[in-house]
């Protein structure tokens, strides 16, 4: 398929979008982070901080852009998985891989992360949005949702702790491999950069793995 | 030296094949790998039993003929050679080996360790090749100078000898590091570089069409190729054809 | 006695070519679509024959035993490719090259022939180069050379130690283009087992494919065989396990002679076999020897404490060392050609210097080298030889001495050819090492690669041309004609016959017996006695083979022992009749050495007083002797010296 139309059907085509995805998705995954920051600076400021992002028009419509990014990344890795699967159909009795054992899990620590994506705005985004929220004072005095003590709540489970720990480790180990893999799958690979590229790729995936499971762990600490 | 081997075998395309075991005692680590089968194979012979059937010429590692995977990796545990180089000291006393042949969708299997990779040829007849007719007056061979480093490049991915360890060891059976060997040995000579698009979105298109997977960048292509294929050449057809398709008017 | 034509064109040495050219028939574009040729073998002749054959527009079936073309042996060649380019400015020419390649052929090879080779050798560069081959190159971008066997110039082209691979994938693109293009079918896993004439023009062949076990019947207006060398003969050799003769084979019992058949290569620098489980020889490239330094100890008390493992190569003194080639040959030291290196080699290991186990080795030393150059240079040089030597020996040359030996590696005899390449069948070619023609007695290093390229792009497509124009109101051939059922029918008569023998051994017993055999009375050195002694022998397994071999599996299925047997059994006959040759050749001469002819120093000594000819054999039938016709060598612009190299 040599069309434009057709580029993504191809092999190639699909790691395109894979790759495309994916960087796409890390971007949102450091705004994030940074935004949950406010987590541990004063509570009026996280309620505030969730506030605009439900409510802002441009993050709404960001909010569309990120759930196609997420599907076309998802359909995108089951496709890419069952033609894998057809292309490979009798196994060796005897298999010994040299490359990480993430590298050639990326559909199952994918699928993971996609459960505990279900589960996270389960709590979070349907639980602020049609759930019960306590109601608290912003800084100007006017009523808020009280997404922190939710969020407080939520962590000082300790099973919910653990998901989002056991789940964050995963999701770094997934960017790890899929943060270069991004660069060399868009044919950007170079003797003096690549290099480079992956170890910013795992400065990256330790970032954010460190940086969400802090949320967790600080505040099952320090409500024990 | 004594070892129990685990092999193998099937009857044709429309078998369903199985592992049998055998027992070799007396095994010489001077021995090839392949020697190794040659003589297990004259005790099937005297037995009356039939022997082992798998792909081997030169037996100097540059034919590309010998494809087995021993021990689960292709052409055995030492890097950087093929199966025929292999020789018995790389195994101990007592050893329990595995021999299987490559496993592909798109390389069926032919007979015991053997498969059919004229797959590879098919990837290579629609673009694999500089459309350059024989005559007896192309242009003088250094009328266009080739910088030393892209021409040592070229000929780096141009040693690939499409044994097709690559496929074998990709969990997605990829055939992407020896399509891409040949659109760079390609692409990276002024040559080749006229076609070099259209040669990258033809290749692919029949690479797909036969049946080989995607690849994941897990790099297991690069580790077990025997000539040491390097996966620069993988992120240089990614960059020819996203170029091409974007190109094309197709 | 029928005469040989050699139909080299008349005229000077250097016209007769281009003359031939100039007048030769050609086949109008519209009407070699509707022209069959057959091409056996996908090396570097035959790839490139069918490559250039499909561009002109005739309608081409290639066929290659291997499961693809690209695995044929030409791939294995390391050194490099000769050409008369002239790059370094100095001195080649044409002239020279065709010189060097007439002397170093110790003048047993047809002037014509050598000269229109020379001519051709600058084109297959420009050639190569435009499809892509990446020749070593130096900084400015231009091609890259380096000198080779012991000639003056710098002339051989190079990729690494890889020059054969790259060659041969050049001619296999070329190849798979005009597969895309329709042009040329490819039959891979096809093995050629017979030839069909009809009215006494080769018109086809019958093929086995080697899955299906079926038999097909393939016509043709013309057959090329370019089905490589017969150094299996030998069972150990450097060539690759599936190379064998049957083609050429065949084509001898079908009419075409087998000229020079004695006349096989015998490369010096080769591993040592360890043992009788060795299933074939590596070589290691000639290149070693621009650096690597010959010896064996002055002392046999030293040789045999290094066989038995007492001793190594370090605890020799330097005055205890021998190093033969410098001491015999000083001006040419270690670099004399090959056929004076490996009986050297022999000799030395003969009177009990050998320095293996066997007593079948000597050593090849860089310390000098690395003392002079440093291990980094070294290193650049020969740095993946080195390391396939370690992957084999488990030893590390760069501290310890390699140990070497010669083995078979080319055969220089071959079909015999005529100037246009055609046999004495009409329609029935042979190129590249399949023929006779270009090397005489002895192969220059580089000059393989030159001729079986030169031959499949630059001389067949002319004279296969000029051939077929006679033939484009044949029409199709048809493969019902009752000489195709006839050779049908003896390729099934002959493959049952080896399923339903109740034998005792396996097919490689008698090729390992007759490679025994073959090495000892018709190897590096022959004399009358052994050479009747091997015929005897040879008939001996010969009537065993046909009593006792025993081939399993089934006949319609892949079936390797049964392809293996069908190989055997005309190398078999082959072998004898190299013996015949050899002893009939009293004389000699480049890679054929009778002991009864060498001087007092225990040189080759040449008899061209009544041997300047090509030997040519004609079949007359299985239990017949094969009668021998003379081809006379006329050197008419050089004149013939007894080789020295001291």
């Amino acid at each position: 398929m040599s069309n434009s139309a057709g580029l993504f059907s191809s092999s190639l085509g699909r790691k395109y979008l894979m790759a495309i995805t994916g960087l796409f998705l890390c971007s949102f995954l450091l705004i994030h982070l940074i935004g949950n920051v406010t987590l541990f600076t004063d509570p009026v400021q996280f309620n505030e901080y969730t506030r605009f992002m439900s409510s802002n028009p441009l993050i709404r419509v960001m909010e569309i852009v990120l759930v196609v990014g997420f599907l076309a990344h998802i359909i995108d890795a089951i496709m890419l998985t069952k033609a894998n699967k057809t292309a490979q159909p009798v196994k060796y009795a005897m298999d010994k891989k040299k490359s990480t054992w993430y590298s050639r899990n990326m559909g199952l620590t994918g699928t993971i992360i996609l459960a505990f994506l279900i589960l996270h705005l389960q709590s979070f985004w349907y639980g602020y949005k049609f759930g019960d929220v306590a109601m608290t004072l912003d800084s100007s005095g006017t009523d808020i949702k009280d997404m922190y003590t939710m969020v407080v709540a939520a962590f000082s489970q300790s099973w919910y702790s653990a998901i989002y720990v056991v789940a964050m480790i995963l999701l770094g180990t997934h960017l790890n491999h899929g943060f270069q893999s991004a660069f060399q799958s868009m044919g950007l690979r170079h003797k003096k950069y690549t290099p480079a590229i992956k170890k910013a790729g795992t400065a990256f995936a330790v970032i954010i793995t460190l940086g969400f499971i802090s949320f967790p762990i600080y505040f099952y600490i320090t409500q024990l | 030296m004594n070892l129990t081997l685990k092999v193998w075998r099937q009857n044709g395309a429309e078998d369903k094949g199985r592992i049998v075991e055998y027992k070799m005692s007396d095994i010489s680590p001077d021995m090839s790998f392949l020697e190794m089968i040659d003589v297990l194979n004259e005790e099937l012979i005297e037995k009356g039993d039939d022997p082992i059937a798998f792909d081997h010429d030169c037996r100097e590692g540059i034919c590309g003929s010998c494809s087995m995977y021993i021990n689960g990796e292709p052409h055995g545990p030492e890097d950087l050679i093929t199966t025929c180089q292999l020789h018995m000291r790389s195994f101990k006393d007592g050893d329990t080996i595995y021999i299987e042949p490559w496993r592909a969708a798109a390389f069926p299997v032919i007979k015991d360790l053997v498969v059919d990779r004229t797959a590879f040829d098919a990837i290579i007849q629609v673009g694999g090749y500089v459309s350059v007719n024989t005559s007896g007056n192309t242009q003088d061979a250094n009328a266009l100078p080739v910088p030393k480093a892209d021409a040592d490049a070229a000929f780096d991915a141009a040693t690939c000898i499409g044994c097709g360890a690559c496929v074998a060891t990709c969990k997605n059976s990829s055939a992407m590091l020896f399509t891409s060997a040949k659109i760079s040995h390609l692409a990276l000579l002024p040559q080749g570089k006229v076609e070099a698009q259209e040669r990258a979105l033809n290749m692919v298109e029949k690479m797909d069409e036969l049946g080989f997977g995607n690849c994941t960048n897990t790099g297991d292509c690069e580790v077990q190729c025997p000539k040491g294929i390097s996966l620069d050449n993988i992120a240089l057809m990614n960059r020819e054809f996203l170029g091409a398709s974007l190109k094309s008017e197709k | 006695m029928t005469k040989l034509f050699d139909n080299i064109p008349e005229g000077p040495l250097a016209d007769k070519w281009t003359k031939y050219k100039a007048d030769a028939k050609l086949v109008n574009p519209a009407n070699r679509r509707n022209i069959d040729v057959i091409v056996i073998g996908t090396g570097l002749a035959g790839g490139a024959a069918a490559a250039s054959l499909g561009e002109m527009g005739f309608n081409v079936k290639s066929f290659c035993f291997q499961d693809s073309p690209r695995r044929a042996h030409s791939i294995a060649a390391q050194g490099g490719i000769n050409a008369a380019k002239n790059y370094q400015n100095d001195g080649d020419s044409t002239y020279r090259l065709f010189y060097d390649t007439i002397k170093g052929g110790d003048y047993r090879s047809r002037e014509a022939n050598v000269y229109r080779l020379a001519e051709v050798s600058a084109n297959i560069i420009d050639q190569c180069v435009a499809q892509g081959v990446p020749f070593a190159r130096e900084y400015g971008g231009l091609l890259d050379n380096r000198s080779f066997g012991g000639v003056q110039v710098q002339r051989t082209f190079y990729a690494k130690g890889q020059t054969g691979q790259q060659l041969l994938i050049g001619a296999y693109q070329a190849l798979s283009r005009q597969i895309n293009k329709g042009t040329v079918t490819m039959y891979n896993r096809h093995e050629m087992m017979e030839i069909v004439k009809i009215d006494g023009k080769a018109r086809g062949i019958i093929a086995r494919n080697l899955i299906t076990g079926e038999i097909e019947k393939h016509s043709a207006h013309a057959v090329v065989v370019a089905s490589g060398g017969y150094s299996n003969v030998f069972f150990l050799s450097t060539n690759a396990m599936g190379s064998n003769c049957t083609a050429a084979w065949k084509s001898y019992k079908n009419g075409a002679h087998f000229a020079n058949s004695c006349y096989v290569q015998i490369h010096p620098t080769c591993i040592p076999v360890t043992g009788d489980h060795q299933s074939k020889l590596t070589l290691m490239s000639e290149s070693l020897r621009n650096d690597g330094r010959i010896w064996v100890p002055k002392k046999k008390e030293d040789s045999q404490a290094i066989a038995k493992g007492e001793k190594t190569a370090l605890d020799i003194a330097e005055d205890d060392r021998d190093y033969y080639l410098e001491r015999r040959y000083p001006a040419f030291g270690n670099l004399v050609p090959r056929d004076v290196a490996s009986r050297a080699a022999k000799e030395r290991c003969d009177a009990g210097f050998g320095v293996n186990k066997t007593g079948q080795a000597v050593f090849l030393d860089f310390s000098d080298a690395i003392n002079r150059l440093g291990k980094d240079a070294v290193e650049a040089r020969y740095g993946n030889l080195f390391q396939m030597y370690e992957k084999i020996t488990a030893e590390n040359p760069y501290e310890m001495p390699m140990k070497i030996y010669p083995a078979i590696h080319y055969t220089m005899g071959g079909i015999w050819v005529d100037y246009n390449l055609q046999t004495a069948v009409p329609g029935l070619f042979a190129a590249g090492e399949a023929n006779f023609s270009d090397h005489g007695a002895n192969r220059l290093g580089a000059s393989a690669l030159m001729q079986g390229l030169a031959d499949g792009y630059f001389v067949l497509p002319y004279t296969i041309s000029n051939y077929l124009a006679d033939d484009i109101r044949t029409g199709a051939i048809s493969t019902e004609h009752a000489e195709f059922e006839k050779a049908e029918k003896a390729v099934k008569d002959r493959l049952d016959f080896f399923m339903n023998n109740k034998g005792s051994k396996s097919v490689d017993y008698f090729h390992k017996k007759l490679g025994k055999v073959m090495w000892e009375k018709c190897g590096m050195a022959r004399n009358k006695e052994g050479l009747e002694e091997a015929i005897e022998e040879i008939k001996a397994i010969r009537e065993e083979f046909w009593k006792e071999v025993k081939v399993p599996g089934v006949q319609n299925s892949f079936n390797q022992e049964l392809e293996k047997a069908g190989r055997v059994a005309d190398f078999i006959e082959l072998g004898d009749l190299m013996c015949r040759d050899a002893l009939s050749r009293e004389e000699s001469c480049g890679g054929h050495f009778r002991e009864e002819h060498q001087t007092t120093e225990g040189e080759a000594l040449r008899n061209d007083e009544d041997y300047t000819y090509v030997a040519a054999w004609e079949y007359k039938g299985d239990n017949e002797t094969p009668e021998l016709h003379k081809e006379d060598l006329k050197f008419e612009n050089i004149e013939l010296k007894q080789r020295s190299y001291k």
